[in-house]
Order: structure tokens, then sequence, then C-alpha cells
């Protein structure tokens, strides 16, 4: 177990270094020209920048370095969290992080509570109703989920729910009512994707030989469903649902900006249309993180639920999903 | 993560096509019949192609100018003669949405073809030459699945500059490490495969092998992730277009349709609503056409 939790930890390390270097990469070494982004940015004057201006912000940011040497400058400060000066805000980018952080951790928190409840019920309905047609329709149901660009979804529960029957407030992010439609939106495509594999999931499990044992025992339909089937149906859902972190997260940029919340996604869409590129390295790092954190914790989770793991941490991913083939 | 992701993982790969020719032909007339008796699927492939047309040739649906401008009819409702209604300057909705579809499907085909070619070199690369050339493409795909495909998609605007075309390279970097990993899974699979073998031991080069008898034994997984990702890649696109890094105001493409009629949301939600229905729509219809491909590989 320690062995296996170690190796863990210096993987999820080792990503989160190599996101940060391709994020390094992409912003600082693409074929645009972060001196004169800067100097639109920091001077606001129309007039073509002077050599001076030019040979002061270089030596201001460090571009007169060579690449590397700029690259383990600012990575040494990013270990010490230290991810330079926001140019559009003239604030320290982790300042500004840590100040957005909270709303929306919380509208996140909420989103995936709101994924499990309804993706996990939509998938203990549609495999537990017996009628065919509705059936069938619940089957389909996740994948219209999925298919609807999320700012609709969002414009679309302001149109329903604010305007028309006036329940929750449109925009704002003060207190709880706030926070219900953001996380709705935010859910409502993740939930898809989870009651798509927990569907798949659960069809599968049901077929199996221990779930007719357990039919022949007498059991009531709802106990095996329950106990026998999603318990080992929702082993893949766990990673699944690992990996929706990162969506959720990229989700709430477009979440807040509909419904003008504050915190980081909204943060994100500024600085990408200020073309802020450290303020835009700081949250793609933090992005990368909340992803990496959130995986090595089911990571480490799973040999606790599935004790099949353990002995075969090489090989691990095939194991876990004897049920269901190899997840992503 | 993407939807497509998710529902990769769960693919099982399709069992190994036998190459004989009349195999072949018998196998496609049993999918054509399977296919016919699934109306959904029909719909689906009809509704695809009425759009992707109206990309290439907008006047057959729409014969008015998308940018005609009549005062008088300012917010209509949707009617027959303006089938989505009319904007605030009186534009039809219908015509915009149209016209709108060229630059929609262009990028969403930029998106995809970098994501293709990248994808497959990497994938092919990667799982043919083994060793540690694989482990660290490997590496790096997880990296990149590592970071949220939108925030990547995010960083490569703030670099590139903003438009539809930087927008569709972006989003199509996004959808990279996807295809690398389903077609390194397959060569992987493949290469294995008794009839490689036998070409390799009667002496075909590398070069030989992996172009007549792996790649094309590996593309259907392939295909069912590209029409899969075409629905992902509308929507990446229209979002990035939604917050305002897409096309400049004078053009139209879906997503800055839909967020143009948000202003007017109190007084006229159909501005947003319908064009948002219809899009979401066409990426119904990708899902469904993919996840059927991808039942039909099963069954062979």
């Amino acid at each position: 177990m320690l062995q296996y939790t170690a190796r863990r930890v210096v993987q999820a390390i080792a990503v989160l270094w190599a996101a940060y270097t391709v994020s390094f990469a992409v912003l600082y070494m693409l074929p645009s020209d972060p001196v004169s982004i800067l100097l639109n940015q920091a001077g606001g004057t129309s007039g073509r920048p002077s050599a001076d201006q030019i040979a002061q912000i270089q030596s201001e940011y460090g571009f007169d370095d060579p690449v590397v040497v700029q690259y383990f400058h600012h990575l040494f400060d990013a270990i010490q969290l230290d991810f330079g000066q926001s140019v559009s805000r003239g604030q320290s980018v982790t300042s500004l992080l840590t100040e957005n952080l909270p709303p929306t951790l919380a509208l996140t928190a909420t989103a995936l509570l709101f994924t499990v409840v309804i993706g996990g019920g939509l998938a203990f309905l549609a495999t537990y109703v017996g009628w065919r047609p509705l059936r069938s329709f619940l089957h389909r149901l996740p994948a219209v989920g999925v298919s609807f660009p999320t700012f609709w979804i969002g414009l679309l529960l302001i149109q329903l729910f604010s305007f028309s029957l006036g329940w929750f407030p449109a925009t704002g992010s003060e207190g709880i009512s706030t926070l219900i439609l953001p996380a709705l939106t935010m859910s409502l495509p993740t939930a898809g994707i989870l009651a798509q594999v927990l569907i798949r999931g659960l069809d599968d499990t049901l077929e199996q030989a221990h779930i007719a044992t357990a039919r022949a025992k007498g059991l009531s339909r709802l106990r095996i469903h329950l106990k026998h089937a999603l318990k080992n149906a929702s082993l893949p859902a766990l990673t699944i649902l690992g990996l929706l972190v990162g969506s959720t997260v990229t989700q709430a940029v477009v979440a807040e900006t509909i419904f003008s919340r504050l915190g980081i996604g909204r943060l994100a869409q500024q600085a990408v249309l200020a073309q802020d590129i450290p303020l835009v390295q700081g949250i793609v790092v933090l992005a990368a993180a909340i992803f990496v954190v959130v995986n090595l914790v089911v990571d480490l989770i799973y040999p606790l639920l599935d004790p099949r793991v353990l002995p075969h941490t090489e090989r691990r991913s095939r194991v876990r999903t004897t049920p269901t083939p190899e997840l992503a | 993560m993407t939807l497509a992701d998710a529902e990769l993982g769960l693919l099982p790969s399709s069992s190994p096509t036998p190459s004989d020719r009349d195999g072949t032909t018998g196998r496609a007339r049993q999918t054509l019949r399977l296919l016919a008796r699934r109306p959904g699927f029909i719909l689906a492939v009809v509704y695809v192609v009425l759009v992707l047309l109206s990309a290439v040739a907008p006047r057959i649906f729409a014969s008015g100018d998308p940018t005609q401008t009549v005062p008088k009819d300012k917010f209509l409702s949707p009617s027959l003669d303006h089938l989505f209604g009319t904007d605030e300057l009186g534009r039809d909705l219908f015509t915009r949405m149209v016209h709108g579809s060229s630059l929609s499907i262009e990028a969403t085909l930029i998106s995809v073809g970098v994501a293709v070619v990248a994808g497959l070199t990497i994938g092919v690369l990667s799982g043919y030459a083994g060793g540690w050339a694989d482990s660290l493409l490997m590496r790096f795909v997880d990296v990149l699945l590592a970071i949220p495909s939108l925030l990547l998609a995010l960083a490569i605007v703030t670099a590139l500059g903003f438009g539809t075309v930087n927008v569709a390279i972006a989003v199509g970097v996004g959808l990279t490490p996807g295809f690398a990993r389903i077609t390194r899974a397959e060569v992987l699979r493949v290469k294995t495969l008794p009839y490689v073998e036998a070409a390799r031991s009667s002496g075909a080069g590398r070069g030989r092998i992996l172009v007549r008898h792996v790649l094309p034994n590996s593309w259907g997984p392939v295909v069912v992730l590209a029409v899969l990702d075409f629905g992902t890649a509308i929507l990446a696109v229209s979002s990035l277009s939604f917050l305002g890094f897409g096309a400049p105001p004078p053009q139209s493409e879906w997503g800055s349709l839909i967020s143009a009629g948000r202003t007017y949301l109190v007084t006229s939600p159909w501005l947003t609503l319908l064009p948002g229905l219809a899009v979401g729509a066409v990426v119904y219809a990708l899902n469904h056409i993919g996840k059927t491909f991808e039942e039909i590989q099963r069954w062979h």
C-alpha cells in the first residue's frame, strides 16, 4: 500500500510539472509576441512602442534571457507558488487565484453533487423501469444532455427558472439560491456522461451469474439492483467521476460568465480576452492541479473499495475494471 | 475530458475483420440492411447531410440575404415566413443560421482535421515503435489529458490571438490525445494478429506492414471517435465563440448567433433557444451516428 501510494504521488507531481511545462511552451514559445501583447496591456498607447519601452518590458519580464533561463526562472517561482504579476490587473496572480477560488470550489462541489444525483438517479431508473418504451427513452436521454452547448443550457435555465417562473435569480454570487442554476448548468452535461457509463455498467452487471443467484435466492428486485448491481457498476463510474472534475472546472468558465458570478472561470474568460499571459498560465496550472489531486484521491481510495487492485499495481487499470473494458 | 473520451474507454475493440473480398462485400450488404432497419439512424444521417449541404450551398435553403436589415420587421416571432423569427435589426434568423453554418462547419473540420492528423501520427508512431518512444509519447498524451481541453484551448487562443481559425486549431489540439490513445490501442491490437505475423514472416518490410495490414484494419474505432468528436468540436468551437474569442461581429457563426440573442432573452427567447436547438440536434445526430457505427463494429 505504501509503495502504491508513493508511486501515485510521484506520478501526480510529475504530471503537474509537465502540465506547467506545456502551458509555458504554449504561452511563451508559440509564434506570438508576448512583448507587444504586454505593451498593449500596460501602456494602452496606440502609437508604435519605442525601442526603450520594448527593452524595458523585456528586461522587466526577463524576455531578454534565453528561453531555457526564463523557463527555469518561472518554474522556480512557481514552485514557491509565485506565478508573477497579472498584466491587466496589476495584482499578483497568486492573490487573484486565492481570492477567486472559494466561490468556484463551492460551485464545482455543488455541480458534482448534482451530477451524481441526476446521473445516478437516471441510470437507476433507466435500468430499473420495466416498461419497454420508457426504458428505451431513458436509455437515450443522457445523450441529449451531452449534445447541447453548456452556455445554451444555462440560457434556457435562466429563461425558464428566472424569467418565466422567477424561482431563482439570474445573476449574482451571493447566497445559496444563486448557486443552483449555474451548478445545474454545469452538471447536466456531466450527468449525461456519468449516466451513460453507469447504465452500461448496470446492464452488463445485471446479466452476470451472481445476479441470477441473488434472484434465485428470492431477494427483492430493488435489493438486487441497489446492493448487488449498483455496487459493482459504480466502480468504473468513480474513475469517470474523477475525470469529470476536470471538465467541471472548465464548465465553470462558461457558467460563471453567463450568470456573472465571481470565480476562477470568469477570471479565465477575462484573462484570455485581455491576453493576460501570466494570469492565464496561473489558471491553467491551478486547473491541472485540481484535476491531478482529485484523481490522485480517486486512485488512493480505489484499492479500499476494490481490493483486487493492489496485488497487481502494474496492470491496475486492467484489473479494476473487470466488468467493463479499460476506461479512458 | 470529453464525452468521446468517456465513451471510448468503454468501446470493446471490434473483432478482427476477415480480409477476403467476398466476405467484405457480403458484410457491406448485411450492414446496409441492418442500417435500413434503423429509422433513427437514417433520420440522423439525412439531417447531418442537409446541414453539411447548407455549409456548401446555403442558397438552396435560404435564398434571402443574411445581412439584409428590415427595421419594421424586427423581433418577429417564428412563423412560416420567418422560421426562426427575426432579430433586433429585422434580419431573418433562419437565413443567418444557414449562412453561418459554413463558418461553423469549416471550423469543425479544421479541429477534427488537426486532431486526426496529429493523433494518428502520435498513435501510430507510439504503437508501432514501442519501447522508449512509446512511453515518451504516451506520457506526453497523459499530460495533455491532465489539462482540461477547454483550458488548453484558452491558453492556445491567448497565444495565437482570436478568430475562428485559431479557435478551431486550439480545439483540435485539445481533441488530439483521445485520437492518439485510440489509434495506439488499435495498432497494438492489430500488430499481434496472426495475419500480420504471417506478413512479417513472409518478409514484408515494416513500412509495408504498417500501410497495407495494420492501418486498414485499425481505422474502425478511429472513425467512430472522429464522428463523435465532430460533435464535441461543434460544441467547443461555439462555446469559445460564445465567450468572445471567435469571429468578429459582421461574420456570423452558430455560437455567436446564439450569444447575440442573449441580450433579448426576456422579450424574444426564440433568438437564443431556436439556434441552440438546431445546433444541439446536429450534435445529437452525430452522436447517434457514431454510436450506431460502434454497435455495428461490435456485431462483426
